[in-house]
């Protein structure tokens, strides 16, 4: 569907794309130092992780579909919940979104390539392996780490004695490896961000996708080193026979959940806020609108990240922690809720009066920001400790989180995938396969995880393979919900490739959109632009066609002013 | 004239909504279990006023989005531009100021709330072992002054020892009796000192509204004060290994008499023990998959021996 085509009498054969062959293939499995093709790397290797991670939820839920256990044995599903979180966060959506960052920022900032390509490639390289690595415990004779993502002390020491190779060692070392690998592209992003914009493109002319990746590559290197450290040290007690987190030794378990969660609170943001950016960018393209408070999502990206570094003790609020800290991390926490909210009224004035075009990317996008609405109120809800006390560890939290996680990111992730796949393949997707990806989609997200809730809040706590039979008929529905999500990611995958090897050719810029990674061919150039581009418009410049080179642009084109336009 | 029934749709629309949010606030009492503690009250309170809110909030932006996708609907082919309106200082300082007083509001209540939960009982005692400074002070020892008022923790009638050892909840009552079901007096504050043996164990009652860790090598208490008869259950809500879900105690809210009733024969007549996990472990449920994966440290003959350990008389009163 290329809707320039039929659009315009104006001759955009310049805007489309010559029709040269696609890439050759063989290129991403090597060693490349291009930014595209890591970037495509990322992406295609973290989403067969999120396949896996996706087949293991699925057993989850099919041993959820009764009370009593019939599917798995305990080990097994304590390993399953274990490495669906881990995939789901280390290996899908936190690369991923370094993935999709990876292609876009440079061409976003008008830049040839990341700050440090060489660097780049090896991040990229560390990921594979570690995933393996993890994926290869299954095959220990005592099995994966079974101590859940968080893998709280002692009970993750506990691990069999005496086997000094075992799943907890190898859950540790994959994910100090992962961290490191985020601790680069973090290094990269940032000088990449500072140093390598184009002429012309300042500050506050990025696109909110690259604020967005800015504040979340921040908090990588702030608060990454806390977690890489805190496995580093748990691993001694594993391993080396160290007492730093053993109580009965004097050591103390809390001190690792402080660590832990200094690192893996602000990680929702690391994931959420490329997401927002996501929405800041397909939301204005499909509405035909400019960004409503361009400057303040801008602004609400860092304040989001500033403020995620001080709320980690929310997570503790039933640990041993004394009430001073609980109080104040309740108001920390809710703080969050300022600049997200920001956020959120910014994209419903884009779309307001807007002229909306349904098509996919749109589709997630409103989709997810509307979810992401539940998820953040639920989230306010968690943030208030005397509630809290009620449902923390219940399937509250568990709902909580995967509407965040799921509904808001993985929708935003799906529509940057339909939204970028033109630019990144050259090819157009099938429009009506995406449609009926979409709705499968946001069926099943909210079947499986709605029921979550009402579970939570009469008490089923998490992390059980067996339960009270009363809580069984949300469960049922949560299960159904989650089998139908396993089927939607069908037509997705038939779309991807489908399109891929036969899709119409795509044009320069199949969407009208604003930005500069649309007036460069589709798929780029090795060196992503013929020349060096100039800036001379704000972003998100709807309403001004020559932006979306709907007029040849001329450097005498006059910068559009910031103007107020009140209604 | 149009302007004028833009007004009144808008004004029916924020009615429609308080309405709606209003009234799912009342809704959201019996979206939770039973409440058995004067504190249950309180915290649904909470939940029935961040109900309102959030959904006061949800569907307004949602029904927001809704009327765009109704009515602002491009023709297929028509890429020209909606609106020019790149943003607009006075509503972005509204939608940030109106956040800020909001969270305040609503961080208010709940500090209001927890602190009245305080003082109903749910001030932990944190104590730190290897001589440290406690984490927090010390609630006062419980006094003998029975009406005391409301400013001052409830005096604890009674203390139980919950210990919590994979996968069992043991109890600990004043008498001597140790038993696998916890007993409580009604409409009396009661004392529970955790003790977690060799993890961390999560003490929740769904019905109590409140959760606490227990973790080893820290003494923390709390004191309950249930108001209504009935059973309960108690669940392990700390994920602490293999048996996890197993882990799992009866609670018996009951009358005063009862509860005396229920010790002193008990006192008599020990309960046989049950080690679910152990039974679980001798009889596997069928499963489609198995493994062979070490279980955790629940062999049975370590349990048994730790578990008549556990349940000869001793005073670790420490």
């Amino acid at each position: 569907m290329t809707h320039s085509s039929n659009n315009t009498a104006i001759d955009d054969s310049d805007r489309r794309s010559p029709d040269y062959p696609l890439p050759d293939w063989r290129q991403y499995l090597r060693f490349s130092q291009d930014h595209k093709v890591i970037g495509v790397q990322y992406m295609v290797t973290t989403f067969l992780f999120f396949l896996i991670g996706g087949l293991l939820a699925m057993l989850i839920r099919g041993e959820l579909i009764t009370p009593e256990l019939n599917l798995v044995d305990r080990p097994l599903y304590n390993a399953l919940f274990t490495l669906h979180g881990t995939v789901m966060i280390f290996l899908w959506i936190i690369p991923f979104n370094a993935g999709l960052a990876n292609y876009l920022v440079p061409l976003m900032l008008g830049a040839k390539d990341m700050a440090f390509p060489l660097l780049n490639a090896i991040a990229f390289w560390i990921i594979p392996p570690a995933g393996i690595l993890l994926m290869s415990s299954f095959f220990l004779p005592n099995g994966p780490a079974q101590t859940g993502w968080w893998s709280y002390p002692p009970i993750s020491l506990q691990f069999p004695a005496g086997q000094p190779i075992n799943g907890q060692l190898f859950w540790i070392v994959s994910l100090i490896l992962l961290g490191i690998s985020s601790i680069m592209g973090a290094v990269n992003f940032l000088t990449t961000i500072v140093w390598f914009r184009a002429p012309g493109m300042t500050f506050f002319r990025m696109p909110i996708l690259v604020w967005s990746v800015l504040s979340a590559q921040l908090l990588q290197l702030i608060n990454l080193p806390s977690l890489t450290g805190a496995l580093i040290l748990l691993m001694f007690d594993l391993s080396f026979g160290t007492n730093i987190f053993k109580p009965r030794e004097g050591g103390d378990p809390i001190l690792y959940q402080h660590l832990f969660w200094f690192y893996s609170h602000p990680a929702v943001y690391i994931m959420a806020l490329p997401a927002f950016g996501i929405f800041a960018e397909v939301l204005p393209a499909f509405a035909r609108n400019p960004l409503f408070g361009y400057r303040s999502l801008a602004i609400a990206s860092l304040g989001i990240a500033l403020v995620s570094i001080f709320v980690w003790a929310h997570h503790m609020f039933a640990s041993a922690t004394p009430d001073w800290m609980r109080i104040m991390f309740v108001v920390t926490s809710m703080l969050v809720a300022v600049p997200t909210g920001v956020k959120a009224f910014g994209w419903t004035a884009t779309i307001w009066r807007g002229k909306l075009h349904l098509d996919t990317p749109m589709l997630f996008a409103m989709g997810g920001a509307a979810m992401f609405l539940f998820g953040g109120i639920t989230g306010v809800m968690l943030a208030s400790n005397s509630f809290d006390l009620h449902v923390n560890n219940t399937y509250f939290v568990v709902g909580h989180f995967h509407y965040i996680v799921f509904n808001t990111i993985t929708m935003a992730i799906f529509a940057a995938i339909y939204f970028w796949f033109p630019k990144i393949t050259g090819r157009m997707y099938t429009e009506g396969w995406g449609k009926l990806h979409f709705w499968l989609t946001f069926v099943g997200a909210n079947l499986t995880f709605f029921p979550m809730h009402p579970l939570g809040l009469q008490g089923m706590v998490r992390r059980v393979a067996s339960y009270p039979p009363e809580y069984q008929d949300w469960n049922v529905i949560a299960s159904l919900g989650g089998f139908l999500l396993g089927v939607s990611i069908l037509p997705f995958i038939a779309n991807m490739i489908g399109s891929v090897l036969d899709g119409p050719r795509a044009t320069n810029n199949p969407w009208e959109a604003t930005g500069l990674e649309w007036t460069t061919t589709s798929p780029p150039p090795r060196e992503n632009f013929a020349e060096i581009p100039q800036v001379i418009f704000p972003p998100y410049n709807y309403g001004n066609p020559r932006a979306y080179g709907e007029e040849p642009l001329t450097q005498t084109g006059e910068e559009v002013s910031n103007d107020e336009n009140d209604e | 004239m149009p302007q004028l029934l833009e007004y009144i749709l808008l004004t029916v629309f924020i009615a429609g909504l308080i309405f709606v949010s209003h009234w799912l606030g009342q809704q959201a009492y019996t979206w939770m279990p039973a409440q058995a503690t004067a504190e249950a009250q309180r915290v649904d309170d909470l939940f029935s006023f961040l109900v309102a809110i959030g959904a006061f909030i949800l569907l307004g932006l949602v029904g927001m989005m809704l009327y765009s996708v109704l009515f602002f609907r491009a023709k297929p082919d028509d890429y020209s531009e909606g609106h020019p309106a790149r943003g607009s200082a006075k509503l972005e300082i509204l939608w940030t100021v109106a956040p800020v007083l909001l969270v305040a509001w609503i961080a208010f209540q709940n500090i209001n709330i927890y602190e009245q939960l305080n003082i109903l009982g749910l001030q932990q005692i944190v104590q730190l072992p290897f001589g440290m400074a406690p984490a927090t002070a010390a609630i006062a020892p419980p006094q003998q002054s029975p009406e005391t008022a409301q400013t001052t923790p409830k005096p604890a009638a009674e203390t139980v020892q919950v210990i919590a050892k994979q996968w069992n909840w043991l109890f600990r009552y004043p008498n001597g009796v140790t038993a696998q079901e916890l007993h409580l007096p009604v409409n009396e504050s009661t004392r529970l000192d955790l003790k977690a043996e060799d993890v961390l164990h999560g003490f929740y009652i769904p019905e109590f509204r409140l959760r606490q860790d227990a973790v080893p090598g820290r003494n923390i208490a709390l004191v309950v004060t249930p108001i209504r008869e009935g059973k309960y259950r108690l669940q392990d809500a700390e994920f602490s290994g293999t048996y996890f879900a197993l882990m799992q105690a009866d609670v018996y809210v009951e009358s005063r008499p009862a509860y005396e009733q229920w010790l002193t024969t008990v006192a008599q007549q020990p309960q046989a023990f049950r080690n679910t996990a152990t039974l679980e472990q001798q009889h596997p449920p069928q499963t489609l998959f198995k493994t062979s994966w070490y279980p955790g440290s629940s062999d049975p003959a370590s349990i048994a021996a730790s578990f008549a350990d556990s349940f000869k008389p001793k005073d670790d009163r420490s």
